[in-house]
């Protein structure tokens, strides 16, 4: 961080095991769009392979091993972000030969159809789907997948993520549908044998969780000319990226990149601070 | 080795652990982190006591060459003492023999990087377990490990869980009959909880006992005899559940072991259950938050007790289980005079001080020993916690002053008994919080929802306090508040001193009948680990605790987490943004004894 205007070599952070974001090897969205940028910033490029779970922006960002991740929900805490250059949703998996698939989660079959979501996060916080399932009864037949290879199902070997086991579950009739965050949900529909239909689903209307999260690039706090810098690149390349988004097969909803992820819920405000320290004891 | 003769009247068990109660024999070596199976923590040595203690002073220190949270308790086998640092989990035997720090030999392990990136709470070790001439450990990355004692050579190492899979192992083993005992830890990965035994002389598993699934699996046979209707019936460890959700169920088992040699019953409790989301989950979600009796040989479940049923705020089962005997009545409230009754003390969680018959897995009292507004206390006659509606999480909204917060009453750190004041000393915390059932996180490519919590000091504005309890007449005798969590554990002596660590680094002496403060010093880093004290070769007590802050409280300073961001840490950094100014990073040894 020695230059005013930021890192003299473009340093990003990627998973080696995450599609269609990255994998090693160099193949995923990531790696391409890092590409594109480092074309446009004119800088090196350098790819820092690194698995993301918890505490991703503290091991990356926080380490100062990178200087950018290329896809973190706009306006995240902990790090400071451009603005969104693409939208996408939680999104409705089924088989395309499935002769009355689910289409709407005010379906009365909910609660016995057996559905896949997410399990991510501390203490494995449901996706804002799997909340969704929950408030409408749809618990008991919820296959829930964890980032960290478990679930709930026995033909589940654990490899690979979260997303990929659930569409192979639901090619092979495993399952009867699927909840998945867009980008996931459109790669590996794409890669499954039977095909998968892919639906953007709206949230539903008194859930206070949102479905749809504007993605961003995102930087250490404080570091606003490399964050600008990074955003006139991004805007620069618009066209470009919407192509590479496309070929990875990443659902999208239309992007408003000057609204800001909209809090949906209340957040806690901070509680008072704690009262003076005491003189340390004679 | 030199012993002295007023110590000569040795326990006649050669290489077991003493009995509940044969408190006045001491052989002035701490072969067990909690001292004995009984886990008093209580050394019945007096040469440092009210009146001399003030001379006490540094007699050496180490440096670990570590810098996260230290947790452990140093092991005294003859003059050998044994350290277990956390990740990498470096294995250090010093020589007593000489004076200062004389490095016997070094062990290092070299657990898989990846494992720091997996543990929930900081990379905690809580120290290693001896039993005939072997130590055994377990590393980060799930593996435990059998050292000779003298030599430092590797014997044995057995991998027993995956960090693929979110799982880790911090606990201390306890060595009973010839098997090492083992649990891992995870539970907030969706790691299934267990119990295992391991072959002491070879390493190879002889049973585990999962903590959710078919009665099978949970080790559930004919001999089990649970005290409380809610825990009869076939596979609760399934139907308590929905379908399957028990694969990812948690209560994982990662406290310490107790074990009682008359009743041959071992005892530990599980972690809470996953997912977070309680309304994901409907059920008592057994056999997560409870504790289990179980048989060392076989590991037959014997009893189980549930301390949360369906628990709504992360408080793990885990906390120790003291084993006393106790002239305590039955339920309704005994009181002095009530016959002499075999009980375990056990500060759970959830704020309630609980005394269990350790035969049967009766309550026979639960009694708050901080401020609670999560539940409304326990009904004795069906034995179920009741919750209180009010403050149970809601998806969307924001629930205010829950008490405890999820550390609970008291978390991990071990409170100590002494026979001689009949007082437990709990090191503990003082802690509510505020949670509301949003926040927007993001692990591997999904944005998902989680839970924004925030810790705050509890009622009186301190957040820490050291408590001295007594279970018969079912109040504190006294209580000592504390800027920060006392997340260390706690010593007591026949010298009527317990000695505790604050997270800013004092060590203290206080006066084990009235909680008067009667020395302290300020080490370089703040105190998590346990204390233990011991007779040297040179006839000398000595007192020993290792420094370094970290684990859940000290995170904010030990994994550099932003202050600034109140729901780091879960929320813990909340309620610690002046740690770092108080304290820093730190790993050593210190040991104290009389000029």
């Amino acid at each position: 961080m020695a230059a005013p205007e930021g890192p003299r070599t473009l340093r990003v952070c990627v998973d080696p095991d995450n599609l269609p974001y990255s994998q090693a090897g160099g193949t995923g969205y990531e790696p391409a769009l890092a590409r594109l940028l480092a074309d446009e910033l004119k800088l090196p490029l350098q790819l820092h392979w690194q698995p993301m779970r918890r505490g991703l922006v503290r091991k990356t960002l926080g380490d100062g091993v990178c200087d950018a991740l290329l896809t973190v929900p706009q306006g995240l805490d902990r790090l400071l972000t451009t603005r969104a250059y693409y939208r996408s949703s939680h999104v409705l998996l089924t088989r395309q030969a499935d002769p009355a698939p689910l289409r709407s989660l005010d379906d009365p079959r909910l609660p016995q159809l057996r559905i896949g979501v997410q399990l991510i996060g501390d203490d494995l916080a449901a996706s804002p789907p799997g909340h969704a399932l929950v408030r409408r009864g749809a618990v008991a037949r919820v296959v829930g997948y964890t980032v960290d290879g478990g679930s709930t199902q026995d033909a589940d070997d654990g490899q690979g993520p979260a997303a990929q086991r659930m569409a192979a579950a639901l090619a092979r009739g495993q399952l009867d549908a699927g909840l998945a965050w867009g980008p996931q949900a459109g790669w590996f529909a794409a890669q499954a044998q039977p095909p998968l239909a892919l639906q953007v689903l709206a949230a539903p209307a008194g859930l206070g969780l949102p479905f749809e999260f504007g993605m961003a690039v995102g930087v250490r706090r404080g570091e606003t000319a490399w964050r600008d810098r990074l955003q006139a690149a991004l805007d620069a390349r618009q066209a470009d990226i919407d192509a590479l988004l496309d070929r990875w097969h990443v659902p999208r909803v239309p992007n408003l990149p000057n609204l800001p992820n909209v809090q949906h819920g209340p957040s806690v405000p901070n509680a008072a601070p704690p009262p003076p320290s005491p003189e340390p004891p004679k | 080795m030199l012993r002295t003769v007023a110590m000569a009247a040795m326990l006649g068990i050669t290489g077991g652990l003493p009995s509940p109660g044969a408190a006045a024999d001491d052989d002035g070596q701490w072969t067990t982190v909690a001292k004995d199976a009984s886990n008093t923590r209580y050394a019945a040595l007096a040469q440092i006591d009210r009146t001399t203690v003030r001379n006490l002073k540094l007699a050496f220190r180490f440096s670990t060459g570590v810098t996260r949270g230290h947790e452990a308790a140093p092991l005294v086998i003859g003059s050998t003492m044994v350290i277990v640092t956390p990740y990498p989990n470096i294995v250090y035997a010093l020589d007593l023999s000489r004076p200062g720090a004389n490095v016997k030999w070094k062990f290092e392990p070299k657990p898989l990087a990846e494992a720091q990136g997996v543990a929930c709470c900081d990379v905690v070790n809580r120290g290693a377990a001896y039993a005939d001439g072997r130590i055994f450990f377990n590393t980060l990355d799930n593996q435990t490990i059998a050292l000779d004692l003298q030599t430092g050579r590797e014997l044995w190492r057995t991998r027993l869980g995956e960090i693929r899979r979110g799982e880790t192992m911090t606990m201390a083993p306890l060595v009973v009959k010839g098997k090492v005992l083992v649990g891992n830890s995870g539970g907030e990965m969706g790691v299934r909880g267990w119990l295992t035994a391991l072959d002491a002389a070879t390493g190879r598993i002889v049973w585990r006992a999962w903590s959710t699934g078919p009665d099978k699996d949970v080790l559930i046979g004919p001999s089990f005899r649970p005290y409380y209707a809610q825990d009869r019936g076939t596979d609760l460890g399934v139907k308590s559940w929905p379908p399957e959700a028990w694969k990812i169920g948690g209560g994982t088992a990662w406290g310490f072991l107790s074990y009682d040699p008359e009743l041959d019953l071992v005892y530990y409790g599980t972690a809470n259950p996953g997912p977070w989301n309680p309304e994901q989950r409907p059920g008592d979600n057994k056999w997560t938050s409870g504790t289990f009796a179980r048989r060392p040989d076989t590991g037959e479940a014997i009893w189980f007790y549930q301390w949360n049923p369906h628990d709504l705020h992360d408080y793990d089962g885990v906390n120790e289980h003291v084993l006393v005997d106790l002239p305590v009545g039955g339920t309704g409230g005994g009181g002095p005079g009530g016959r002499l009754r075999k009980v375990l003390l056990h500060p759970d969680r959830n704020g309630y001080l609980y005394v269990l018959d350790r035969a049967t897995g009766e309550v026979l009292s639960a009694d708050p020993f901080v401020p609670i507004t999560s539940s409304l206390g326990v009904d004795l006659p069906s034995g179920r916690l009741r919750p209180n509606p009010q403050t149970a999480p809601r998806t969307g909204e924001v629930v205010r002053n829950i008490c405890p917060a999820s550390p609970g009453g008291k978390d991990w750190q071990p409170s100590a008994w002494s026979p001689r004041t009949r007082l437990l000393y709990i090191p503990h915390q003082n802690l509510c919080q505020d949670a509301a059932s949003y926040e927007v996180g993001y692990i591997a490519g999904t944005p998902y929802v989680g839970a924004d919590v925030k810790m705050k000091p509890g009622p009186g504005g301190h957040r820490g306090e050291f408590s001295a309890w007594d279970p018969v007449a079912r109040r504190k005798a006294w209580r000592i508040t504390e800027h920060f969590p006392v997340w260390s554990g706690a010593l007591a002596t026949a010298g009527d001193l317990v000695f505790y660590g604050t997270m800013d680094g004092w060590f203290k002496a206080v006066d084990a009948r009235s909680g008067e403060l009667l020395w302290q010093q300020q080490l370089s880093s703040g105190i998590i680990g346990q204390p233990v004290s011991y007779l040297g070769p040179d006839g000398k007590q000595y007192v020993a605790v290792l420094a370094g802050v970290g684990g859940w409280a000290g995170a904010v300073v030990a994994a550099g987490l932003d202050a600034r961001d109140g729901t780091a840490a879960l929320g813990f950094a909340n309620a610690m943004r002046d740690l770092p100014q108080r304290t820093r990073l730190g790993g050593a040894l210190y040991v104290f004894a009389l000029p």
